[in-house]
């Protein structure tokens, strides 16, 4: 089985998804011959040809708004946002209309679209190549927010993301693009969304994780271990629509329980972990959630090391709450 | 498309505006902007920094069009625009402090490199990486000095592939309705990343763009300094007597590539990147300079001689400042510090002081 980095997982996802299903196109900018800022798409042009892989004009209202009219009119785009901090001009095209469209038309219009954007820090990117936007597209109904963290499932979602009936925002992190390596199985194969992953067992203390952050919680959880606490590391996966029952499930195991992201901390997808928790399963907890975040400042450049939760503050939150 | 430097260095008595050492200034300035480009690539290249953006062959746009504002106009820069910095005397230090993100950077090491701020000695807008979202901010602020009942000018510059924006429509259309004292400053190198011109736009060019939105459209030689003065000096002039934006479109060729983390090699074809080779605009000035006897081989070496000296100083002086205090990351958030965020700072200066990091100091949160 081959063993590829996270970006070339997602380059082979395309590639299969590509070769399965004819209507399905790739387009954004730089995607085409240069085969994409991070190489996720290269040679789908000289494969496909430049009908199905192609360069668009620097436009990200564009290119979200042309995907939903491909998509209702029989294509299968896959739209490329080069980061995640440029969607903005397209959040409109996201929100008001391929969030609502089968909503609003009774199921007449749909929107079966993908867009794939590198997101999270860890590349000294700064402000506006570094953020964590999920929070905001969670707050969107009818869309689907789907976060891999390793390159076997960087490939299964993203090929169930092509395959769903919905818009699914593919947020993948960047940080993780080539330093992670696994085993991808050959051909099409899928991950089903809104599923979790145990990425370790323990019976101590559950932490809930997604993206970039998911060998931060393993790499805390190993230096736990060493003081004897076992930590439960859940990958979330796909944040909307969330598997809750898994969630509650996981934390009422241990009942102490630690949400982790590099996103800011006040309204960000932790909140959302922390009070469905409190409010189904308050009976278990033996400790109040703690969550570790970004700060609630943009996010800095020269110290970026000192924003992202490394393993020493996950470390602290696990202490916290063994100890309560 | 208006040229005004012959190939022979002459200028069919167009009378630039400048005296002798104004014109020397402007030939200086783009030996620094080119000296400080190649800094900071081989800074990148060495990992002494983490990134740079090549403004190689773009000099005499930026140059050519700075020199036709005031020190008291704003400039609404893209992030390729260090000649027009360095042009109003922006020190190299402040922009090297910029690209080490060090503790006496305007931006406290907040943004990548290359993303200034400046106020002094002229106001050079804060610059983001989103593509165009400056565009309406220049306009705005020029509605402020109309509103004001000033004469000042705001000069707006992007690339082709920011004509693609959404600001630039917005920016573009308001402008018209207000009339507002603006210069919009298309630099058309040639590539917005690796995505070529013809693949931006079905317009005939950029300038034509202008006559959608209201405004007279100008195509210009962007190699030529002199061309892109006469426009941007007649745009300004028009905006300044009240009569509205001009859109000036500076035909040139990005010969770098986008920033320190792309290849053009892998997309410019060699040939078209050789032609403009032959089009160098500092080649070009020299030939206008040397027939006015301004120029010779010495001038330029020893000007070339100093730039590397203070470039160079600034980078050291740059590299050896330290590091912006934690304390950077909660403030300026908002005007006033919030509690939430002073306990978020507590808690980073203790977390800090525990893994006996130096950057906690003695662990208390100094804000």
């Amino acid at each position: 089985m081959p063993t590829l980095t996270l970006v070339q997982s997602v380059n082979d996802a395309l590639r299969t998804a590509m070769r399965d299903d004819p209507s399905v196109v790739v387009f954004g900018e730089d995607v085409g011959p240069k085969g994409g800022v991070f190489l996720a798409t290269q040679g789908l042009t000289a494969e496909f040809g430049a009908e199905r892989c192609f360069d668009t004009p620097l436009s990200e209202d564009g290119i979200v708004g042309t995907a939903i009219g491909m998509a209702m009119n029989g294509l299968r785009p896959v739209a490329e946002i080069q980061f995640q901090d440029f969607i903005f001009p397209a959040f409109d095209q996201i929100v008001s209309e391929a969030a609502k469209l089968r909503y609003r038309s009774g199921g007449q219009y749909t929107a079966p679209l993908v867009i794939r954007a590198p997101y999270g820090g860890g590349i000294r990117g700064g402000l506006y190549h570094s953020q964590s936007g999920e929070a905001y597209f969670c707050h969107t109904p009818g869309l689907k927010v789907v976060v891999p963290s390793t390159p076997h499932d960087a490939k299964g979602l993203l090929i169930a993301s092509i395959q769903d009936p919905d818009p699914v925002l593919f947020l993948e992190p960047k940080a993780l693009y080539r330093s992670v390596k696994g085993e991808v199985p050959e051909g099409s194969y899928r991950v089903e969304l809104s599923t979790l992953r145990t990425a370790r067992e323990g019976g101590d203390v559950t932490i809930f994780c997604y993206g970039a952050m998911v060998p931060v919680a393993t790499k805390a959880a190993g230096r736990a271990a060493e003081s004897g606490i076992e930590c439960k590391v859940i990958d979330l996966r796909t944040l909307l629509p969330l598997d809750e029952e898994g969630v509650l499930e996981a934390a009422k195991e241990t009942g102490r329980v630690v949400v982790l992201h590099e996103a800011p901390r006040f309204c960000g997808y932790g909140s959302e972990i922390s009070a469905l928790i409190a409010e189904h399963a308050i009976e278990y907890m033996e400790a109040p959630i703690k969550r570790v975040t970004g700060f609630d400042t943009p996010f800095p450049n020269t110290l970026e090391h000192h924003y992202l939760p490394d393993e020493r503050r996950v470390l602290d939150a696990i202490e916290q709450v063994h100890a309560y | 498309m208006i040229s005004v430097i012959e190939p022979d260095g002459g200028v069919n008595g167009y009378d630039p505006g400048l005296t002798d050492e104004e014109l020397l200034h402007c030939y200086r300035t783009m030996l620094r902007a080119r000296v400080f480009d190649d800094t900071c690539m081989k800074l990148q290249r060495s990992g002494r920094i983490s990134f740079s953006i090549p403004n190689l062959g773009i000099e005499a746009t930026q140059v050519g069009a700075a020199s036709a504002l005031r020190r008291t106009d704003w400039i609404f820069p893209s992030y390729r625009d260090f000649g027009m910095a360095l042009y109003h005397g922006v020190a190299a230090l402040a922009m090297m402090h910029n690209m080490f993100g060090n503790a006496s950077d305007s931006a406290r090491g907040r943004q990548m490199p290359a993303h200034f701020s400046f106020e002094e000695p002229i106001h050079l807008y804060s610059i983001s990486s989103p593509i165009g979202t400056h565009v309406p901010h220049a306009v705005g602020a020029a509605r402020a000095f109309q509103l004001r009942g000033g004469d000042e000018v705001c000069l707006v510059s992007f690339g082709d592939g920011g004509t693609s924006s959404l600001g630039f429509h917005s920016g573009m259309n308001f402008a018209g309705v207000w009339r507002a004292p603006v210069v919009f400053l298309c630099q058309n190198n040639g590539y917005a990343i690796s995505c070529p011109s013809d693949a931006q736009t079905a317009s005939e060019t950029y300038a034509i763009k202008a006559e959608a939105y209201g405004m007279p459209g100008v195509k210009v030689d962007g190699n030529d300094l002199l061309a892109v003065r006469q426009a941007v000096v007649e745009a300004v002039a028009r905006a300044r007597r009240g009569d509205g934006p001009t859109l000036v479109e500076a035909r040139t060729f990005r010969m770098g590539g986008h920033s320190t983390s792309d290849d053009p090699t892998r997309y410019v074809p060699p040939d078209v990147l050789a032609e403009w080779a032959q089009r160098d605009p500092l080649e070009r000035f020299e030939r206008f300079l040397g027939k006015r006897g301004l120029w010779s081989a010495e001038v330029r070496e020893g000007m070339l001689a100093t730039a590397r000296e203070e470039i160079q100083s600034a980078a050291h002086a740059a590299e050896k400042t330290a590091a912006p205090g934690l304390e950077t990351i909660f403030s300026d958030v908002y005007a006033d510090l919030p509690d939430h965020l002073r306990a978020q700072g507590e808690a980073a200066f203790d977390l800090a002081r525990r893994k006996g990091d130096a950057i906690a100091g003695d662990g208390e949160f100094p804000l």
